[in-house]
């Protein structure tokens, strides 16, 4: 057979090891390591067990624990058969819908009011400038609970609860102050000299707009856009608000919620309704990872 | 256009419908704005390009956080003006401070404990092999609703009687089996199953505090690091003597910007015990409030109440925002 090779190391480099680094080995490293699996095993075991549990049939995740999975595997597809369709219903695949048709709308209305109100604060002189940008930059801090009852108020006077547009309307709204802040701050290190040129060739702030700041706003515009996406897949309290009447406009976070406050036990559906409702969101996670924690960092104070 | 949608197609024309609204009413305001030119037209241009945020923010934010403020004064009817009583109430029904205190727990523990994790597994995976992989482990629970969340955790705590042939399926429950204990109910059990839920929130805000305190670790200048290291500084003291001091307004507005995500926590405790077994916080407690008892007076001074706490850790967390900026 092969002779086993050396493990050989790289020879550690003094200078680019770092203060952490240093921390890290004197704490002797076996430990180190143990620690920071201890750490993640603790981090990903629970939604491991859960993701075991959606493949095994309902009477075995009834009976016995995930655990017993690897001794006696047996897995099945039926249950997320059972929270797509009608039969079973849960009927997860219109909620999803419902989700994708919420999100979609509420991600661009934002954005675009907000990218034209973020040009105006970062590259138009006007009189009331820097408050109306300090009251704006202040409204992030607004929960969302002082405002939902007035808000849905209005909705049931200009007649338009039960329907989508309650949450486009007060998602869009809600997600203003951010967006604004963010894309402001963005457009402001856009070197002035561009835009001046810009100027000086006789183009207005229309054309500008569209043919200098939006190119380069693309990375601040997809961190947002992510971020504002997320929160809107993810939320649980504007959704119950405006839409837990129905089912025809619920998201799929709200039926999940549902799903666990009725049949709490009926973990065949609630491991597959669960997974079926973070699919989206990890995708996005993984594939993004960048402007996904830039734009989670600066709307961490959000909501 | 404006009815509720029922149909798939129907939804989907429905938003696509609303997108081309939109789209026209952004083409009517950027062609006005298009015809304004020179100094004076400036201005004109600027307020077209507020107009649809400013209009959506009043009427949508701005009065009806005013509105709240105005109804937390009156009745549950809302009908009859009442002073400060649901303010009173807040602070002397027994319910209620049931609430407060549980609210105190949730915002005292989490950040720091989050942080603490986040902060020591930051150091601990820094700069080793794994580094991507070990940090987006911790990181995926940030990324998913408070719902599933709590779904994921109410199977870990999940209880089954102790009796005969009945095995347990939850790991915690199993756990205490196995270590000859007998099954306790968790989520029933006070104050315990409060911390068992604070347990969620922390699995969720630790990823958070990690990535935004390892970008603080990697940014101490090497210099720093290895003038004490020439000193023959010791692991414990670099830890306490460097790390730590450069990352301390990094760790400040980690801290206080998960106390704001935790102050208005809601998903979890809705998802996992619906606010029952005293478990409730003010968030919860304003939905149950207004929506549940029908007490829209103190829903509002509920909602005021978390309005007016968010509000100093704000101010502070900007300020050290500021500070570690400038240093």
């Amino acid at each position: 057979m092969s002779t086993a090779t050396p493990v050989t190391t790289p020879p550690l480099k003094a200078d680019k090891i770092g203060a952490a680094g240093i921390a890290k080995k004197r704490l002797s490293s076996p430990w180190a390591s143990i620690a920071a699996i201890v750490i993640a095993v603790l981090w990903t075991l629970p939604t491991f067990g859960l993701l075991v549990s959606s493949f095994r049939p309902e009477r075995a995740i009834k009976t016995t624990g995930w655990w017993t999975f690897f001794s006696d595997p047996t897995t099945t597809f039926e249950n997320y058969s059972k929270v797509f369709g009608e039969e079973g219903g849960v009927n997860l695949a219109a909620f999803f819908v419902n989700s994708l048709i919420i999100c979609i709308p509420s991600v661009l209305i934002p954005m675009s009011i907000a990218a034209l109100s973020a040009y105006a604060f970062a590259w138009i002189k006007f009189p009331g400038r820097n408050i109306l940008f300090l009251v704006i930059f202040a409204l992030q801090i607004v929960p969302l609970q002082v405002t939902l009852i007035p808000l849905l108020k209005i909705f049931v006077s200009i007649d338009i609860t039960g329907t989508f547009w309650t949450l486009w309307l007060s998602h869009a709204t809600f997600a203003l102050p951010l967006a604004i802040y963010l894309l402001h701050n963005f457009m402001r290190e856009i070197p002035s000299g561009l835009i001046e040129a810009a100027r000086v060739d006789g183009a207005g702030h229309v054309s500008i707009f569209f043919k200098v700041m939006l190119p380069l706003l693309t990375p601040a515009l997809a961190a947002f856009g992510i971020f504002q996406f997320l929160w809107v897949w993810n939320d649980l309290l504007v959704a119950l608000v405006f839409a837990g009447g129905g089912d025809e406009v619920a998201p799929i976070t709200l039926q999940l919620a549902n799903l666990s406050g009725t049949r709490g036990t009926a973990w065949h559906l609630l491991s597959a309704g669960a997974f079926v409702s973070i699919i989206v969101p990890v995708t996005v996670f993984l594939l993004l990872q960048r402007y996904f924690v830039r734009g989670l960092l600066a709307g961490s104070v959000k909501g | 256009m404006f009815n509720t949608a029922s149909t798939t197609p129907e939804k989907i024309l429905q938003m696509f419908a609303a997108l081309l609204l939109f789209a026209a009413v952004m083409g009517v305001i950027l062609f006005i704005a298009g015809r304004f030119g020179g100094k004076r037209g400036d201005k004109v241009v600027a307020y077209l390009y507020l107009l649809p945020a400013v209009l959506l923010l009043t009427v949508g934010l701005v009065y009806p956080g005013l509105r709240t403020i105005y109804q937390s004064f009156f009745d549950a009817a809302g009908s009859s003006f009442i002073g400060f009583d649901n303010y009173s109430t807040i602070f002397s029904d027994k319910d209620q401070l049931t609430v407060l205190r549980n609210t105190v727990f949730w915002v005292v523990v989490t950040p720091f404990v989050a942080t603490a994790i986040g902060l020591v597994y930051a150091i601990l995976v820094d700069k080793s092999r794994f580094e991507s992989v070990a940090k987006a482990l911790i990181f995926l629970p940030m990324s998913i609703s408070f719902v599933a969340a709590g779904v994921i955790w109410k199977f870990v705590y999940e209880y089954r009687p102790d009796q005969g042939n009945v095995k347990q399926i939850g790991l915690v429950n199993q756990l205490i089996v196995w270590l000859g204990g007998k099954p306790i109910q968790l989520l029933i059990e006070t104050p315990l199953n409060t911390f068992l839920l604070i347990i969620v929130m922390i699995w969720i805000q630790a990823g958070f505090a990690m990535t935004i305190l390892s970008a603080a670790i990697k940014a101490i200048p090497d210099d720093i690091i290895e003038a004490a290291r020439l000193d023959g500084v010791n692991a414990w003291s670099m830890f306490r003597k460097i790390t730590l001091p450069s990352v301390q307004p990094t760790v400040v507005v980690v801290l206080t910007t998960i106390g704001i995500g935790t102050l208005k926590v809601f998903d979890i405790v809705r998802t996992m015990t619906g606010g029952n077994f005293e478990t409730s916080v003010i968030a919860n407690e304003f939905y149950r409030q207004t929506f549940n008892a029908d007490n829209q007076g103190l829903g509002a001074a509920l909602a005021v109440l978390l309005f007016v706490l968010v509000i100093p850790i704000v101010i502070y967390n900007i300020r050290s925002l500021r500070r570690s900026e400038a240093s």
